[in-house]
């Protein structure tokens, strides 16, 4: 099963990498394919079944354009601070707790939140996140976590969990 | 018309990037500078990526350069996370200035 889905991506992506239709081109890329899934299946994805779930594809299609007009408006505020003769940063690591459960879900999540305004994720240990942030408004972890964290975590969770 | 609106999101792309390398000069420590490379440099060169998928439509090129971006959003956080932890794991201080470092503090408990 796990096999099952790495060769649907990888032989997707050759296709979409060569753009040729020809048998040449599809043997090459089934051989190549299924020489990946033979290998890596196993780190790919731990819950196969998940995959085939409608539901997360169209949450991930809510919450892509949250995350373009996020990353957008992090670069004009980056853009901003650098520009700025004064360079207004008040840097400093907090720490934030998230809720969600399984490992891909946190990689999201730490992701979303270093293409965010202001913030990149240093470390996760279990369920805390350590986040440098360029413009520190609270030191305290409950307002952090409100303020860094939950604009996304509730989509993550339907997406991912 | 697809070439005027292709090359007007390409300029945009370098602009952002020009941006991302001042402040990889100007900003204090390492931190920050991954902030600015991370943030403008992503956003810059998929803004070139998509320029020229503009440009030239569905052909080869052009689903190559589509193709690209989001191998660029997924690798370059992963990066600067990367990178951020190595240095901070290797002792390098922050900027003298910053406000808190809750991590530092975590560190020294384990």
């Amino acid at each position: 099963m796990k096999r099952i889905v790495l060769f649907i991506v990888a032989f997707l992506l050759w296709l979409l990498l060569t753009s040729a239709l020809d048998w040449q081109h599809l043997s090459i890329g089934m051989g190549v394919a299924f020489l990946v899934a033979f290998l890596f299946g196993n780190i790919f994805v731990q819950q196969p079944e998940k995959c085939f779930q409608i539901k997360r594809y169209l949450w991930f299609c809510y919450y892509l354009p949250i995350f373009l007009w996020e990353c957008i408006k992090a670069n004009f505020d980056v853009a901003y601070r650098v520009l700025h003769p004064r360079m207004p940063i008040h840097p400093g690591i907090v720490k934030v707790r998230t809720q969600l459960k399984s490992d891909m879900a946190k990689v999201c999540l730490a992701n979303s939140i270093t293409m965010t305004p202001g913030t990149l994720s240093v470390d996760i240990k279990d369920e805390y996140l350590y986040i440098h942030w360029i413009n520190v408004r609270s030191q305290d972890m409950a307002e952090a976590t409100k303020l860094i964290v939950s604009r996304f975590e509730r989509i993550l969770a339907k997406i991912f969990d | 018309m697809n070439e005027i609106i292709g090359m007007i999101i390409i300029v945009v792309g370098v602009v952002f990037d020009t941006i991302g390398c001042i402040g990889l000069v100007r900003l204090p420590d390492v931190y920050n500078r991954l902030q600015a490379a991370t943030k403008c440099v992503t956003l810059g060169t998929c803004g070139i990526m998509f320029g020229i998928f503009i440009m030239q439509g569905f052909n080869s090129l052009g689903i190559k350069a589509l193709v690209c971006i989001p191998f660029i959003f997924l690798t370059a956080p992963t990066a600067a996370h990367a990178l951020a932890r190595g240095a901070h794991l290797f002792g390098v201080k922050l900027w003298e200035k910053s406000v808190c470092d809750k991590y530092e503090e975590d560190k020294k408990e384990m």
